[in-house]
């Protein structure tokens, strides 16, 4: 409803008095409005910036939060204001939008910053005013681009594979992404090189070579060495058939590979070799034969795997196709319109090279893209006028479309730079932001040490707990409810990793040797099976589903954590090693990932009691450790 | 000598009508105004705001009226372009606009307003008399009723329950006219008009009914 509508309804309301005398029914009673209806200015305080509206302009439009009793939610009692704790700058296009009915997009301000906006005040984008609705298009559908390629680019391809992949998809991997493992760089080298050794041996072979004895005939190579030739496109075939079934044995989805663009080039590439072997020494079809050879040159095509440059050209080409199209319809028309007027205008002269209409195409052709071969030449003063306005026109032609192509070419030229520099700088990015973060998880474990320490030495505890701020605290009891629900740990990547082997190999041997690197004298074997020394787990935590403060969903997100194996069976080798541990805690890196160790039933964990046996953690299978699927946790809430 | 007068005055012309277009329409003041009507200035203070918002200058052409009332009406139809309410909200601007100017400003605005909403029984009937009489001849006749009539049941739109007949407006003048015309002279005129809707009581009541709409 347009904003006008609620300021000129009490008038319609009041004309509605005309059609009393002439109604045949009794008027229906009016709504009986209990609202105040006496205006009122309301404050509405922005993160400190104040502003004052009629309570009217906001009552506008209803759907929306600043119309809606949702803003009661905000209302501050002592200051007898509606608090916002958001950017008072766009809250001024907002307040405008109320005022106005018209809403603007401010061009100097960050796409997604104002859809939050919106989004936040229930205002829909739909109703950006005409002005500047094409702008406000433009930069989300650019900005959506953007984002949709740094997904992609993230996605995709450095990650390490999870140890589970099977062959297929390493295989898969290792020709998408070459620099992944040697293995694939060497064999992407080896068939760039004989991509292009293919392409020498058939331009070379058909350079004139000396002919040979007995001979005067000047021969092309090819035909003076044939058998050579032959062996090197046998060569050259061999490893790019090899490849071709490669790829196809590993690509995800075979039919959609085998529709792709690249797999198509391949086998034309090599088809033409292979019916020449089948083809019989005929005559006739030897013409035929000859012409396939020609496909031999799409072999240089398979190049754009390799270049990166030609796959931004294919793509831009593919981009600009409309205007492509645009130009090669337009030439079409010009080539027959001025083709048609040569031909007649050349038709009376004696020995005229014009011969008929479809010969003028070469002429027109030649003479709009300005090559003037010289081959074709008009006599008489008109065909020399048209021939003229024809030459002016090619040029005109010709030059429209060029300025699309080259911008589209440009745009995608600098994302792709783009795309390459964000992944370089994305591993350096990713590290420095796990240093940062290594904080929150620190403080955890450095809690929990304390905590045991704590059962000790109240003093230390009172210490150590008193650097952490409340959120620290409950935020901290949160990962230990979460522990004591799941009877299972945090730990680190390290200790997890370590698990994984240990799993495989025996238990307790590897787990001895680990700990006897960590620990000194002690050691846990007291016994059978069942005395283990406790391992913290990595636990990954579900995502997001505590639902602490903003801050923290954070350091939630991300919360990876060191896992040590802490022989657990004493606290007193847990104090002895505290320190150790902060040191660790300070350089491992963390792995959010969560193992859930099934734990023998008899055996719960108890942390609080230091001396007392520990029970086992329970073993981390191979299958379950198999099992875990590596959702490696992106720093998404970056 | 004329001719540049002429030249110069042309000019002037021109340039007024610019002007005329631009230049805002500003209201007596409040004080004047509360006085000439039944609003107190907070009232009149927030039709104006309104008012002001939706016209900044000053003034409702009669396109903008017909827009801003058919609003509230069924659209009209998308063939013709046609807004079903826009014959009535011709003769609602008709008699919104006393002055015949061609354009409702504030004053008219807010003294019809207080007319329809606070004046009393009599006011109401004969603001509604000037209504219906389209001439102001002081007569309301046959054809001046029926195009009234016409105006309202076409604002009703095309679908209606029961099926508009075409003949019901023209039923319901005669019944007007049964009612209204106490001399049987084929007019209407404002005593009759007046004495006739005193008798009525269902008129009387309703016309209590939108009292609180401000």
């Amino acid at each position: 409803m347009a904003a006008g509508v609620a300021t000129w309804l009490p008038f319609a309301r009041a004309a509605a008095v005309g059609w009393l005398p002439l109604a045949k029914k009794t008027m229906p009673k009016p709504p009986v409005d209990n609202s105040s209806r006496s205006d009122e200015i309301l404050y509405v305080n922005v993160s400190g910036v104040r502003f004052q509206t009629w309570k009217n302009t906001l009552d506008r439009y209803p759907d929306t939060l600043l119309g809606s009793s949702e803003k009661e939610f905000f209302f501050n009692e002592e200051t007898q204001e509606y608090f916002f704790d958001r950017d008072p700058e766009m809250f001024r296009h907002i307040l405008n939008f109320y005022r106005t009915g018209k809403l603007h997009y401010p061009r100097y301000e960050c796409i997604q910053a104002f859809d939050e906006e919106l989004a936040f005040y229930g205002i829909v984008p739909e109703i950006i005013g005409d002005c500047c609705m094409e702008e406000y298009r433009d930069r989300k559908k650019e900005n959506q681009e953007r984002l949709a390629e740094d997904s992609e680019a993230n996605e995709g391809t450095d990650a390490p594979l999870p140890p589970d992949s099977t062959s297929r998809e390493r295989l898969w991997r290792a020709f998408e992404n070459p620099h992944t493992s040697t293995m694939a760089l060497v064999f992407y080298y080896v068939t760039g090189f004989f991509i292009a050794v293919s392409v020498i041996a058939n331009v070379v072979e058909t350079v004139p070579c000396r002919p040979p004895k007995g001979s005067v005939k000047d021969l092309p190579c090819g035909e003076k060495y044939q058998l050579a030739f032959f062996c090197m496109d046998t060569a050259c075939v061999l490893i790019f058939t090899f490849e071709y079934l490669m790829r196809l044995f590993a690509a995800p989805s075979r039919c959609k590979f085998m529709r792709s663009v690249m797999s198509v080039i391949d086998v034309v590439a090599i088809m033409p070799y292979y019916i020449g072997l089948v083809m019989p020494e005929n005559e006739d079809v030897s013409g035929a034969f000859v012409t396939l050879r020609v496909f031999r040159v799409f072999r240089i095509f398979k190049f754009s795997r390799h270049s990166q440059g030609l796959r931004i050209l294919g793509y831009t080409l593919k981009s600009c196709a409309s205007e492509l199209g645009f130009l090669l319809f337009s030439l079409t028309m010009a080539i027959i319109i001025f083709a048609t007027v040569m031909f007649y205008a050349e038709k009376g002269t004696k020995g005229s090279t014009f011969t008929s209409i479809p010969a003028s195409f070469w002429y027109t052709i030649v003479t709009m893209t300005t090559l003037g071969y010289g081959d074709m030449v008009p006599n008489t003063i008109a065909g020399k006028i048209f021939g003229s306005i024809c030459s002016l026109s090619g040029v005109l032609v010709i030059a429209l479309p060029v300025p699309v192509i080259v911008s589209n070419f440009s745009r995608i030229y600098h994302q792709n730079q783009r795309a390459d520099k964000m992944r370089a700088q994305q591993k350096v990015r990713l590290a420095r932001i796990r240093m940062a973060k290594k904080g929150t998880t620190n403080a955890f474990l450095q809690y929990k040490e304390d905590r045991g320490l704590g059962d000790r030495d109240s003093d230390s505890t009172a210490l150590c707990v008193k650097n952490r701020s409340a959120f620290e605290h409950q935020h901290h009891h949160l990962l230990h409810c979460l522990e004591k629900t799941t009877n299972h740990e945090f730990t680190d990547e390290g200790t997890y990793s370590e698990l994984c082997m240990t799993d495989s190999v025996g238990f307790r041997t590897s787990r001895s040797t680990s700990l006897s690197s960590h620990q000194g004298a002690q050691n846990n074997s007291t016994g059978c099976c069942p005395r283990r020394a406790r391992r913290r787990a990595a636990i990954r935590l579900a995502n997001s589903t505590v639902s602490v403060s903003r801050g923290s969903v954070q350091e939630l997100d991300t919360l990876h954590l060191k896992t040590t194996s802490i022989p657990a069976q004493t606290r007193s080798s847990l104090n002895a090693q505290g320190v150790n541990l902060k040191l660790n805690c300070g350089e491992q890196d963390f792995s959010a990932a969560i193992i859930s160790i099934p734990t023998p039933p008899a055996n719960t964990p108890d942390e609080s009691l230091p001396p007392s046996p520990v029970p086992i953690p329970g073993i981390l299978r191979n299958t379950r450790a198999t099992t875990f699927t590596h959702e490696t946790v992106k720093i998404s809430s970056l | 000598m004329l001719h540049l007068l002429g030249v110069i005055t042309v000019k002037d012309n021109a340039d007024d009508d610019f002007e005329m277009t631009v230049v805002c329409h500003r209201p007596e003041g409040l004080d004047k105004l509360e006085a000439q009507t039944n609003f107190n200035k907070r009232e009149l203070q927030v039709l104006y705001r309104g008012f002001k918002n939706e016209c900044p200058s000053g003034a409702v052409n009669e396109d903008t009226f017909k827009q801003i009332y058919s609003q509230f009406f069924p659209h009209g139809d998308k063939w013709t372009d046609k807004c079903y309410a826009s014959t009535y909200a011709h003769y609602l601007f008709n008699a919104f606009d006393t002055g015949h100017t061609g354009s409702i400003k504030f004053e008219d605005f807010v003294t019809a307003l207080s007319i329809l909403l606070r004046g009393s029984v009599t006011e109401k009937l004969q603001w509604t008399f000037n209504l219906y009489d389209i001439n102001r001849d002081g007569y309301i006749n046959k054809e001046e009723m029926m195009d009234i009539v016409r105006a309202i049941y076409d604002m009703m739109g095309k679908f209606t329950y029961p099926v508009l007949k075409t003949d019901a407006p023209k039923q319901h003048v005669d019944a007007f006219f049964q009612k209204m015309d106490k001399n049987r002279d084929g007019v209407v005129t404002l005593d009759e008009f007046i004495l006739s809707c005193q008798e009525d009581e269902n008129i009387m009541r309703s016309l209590q009914l939108f009292e609180n709409v401000i």
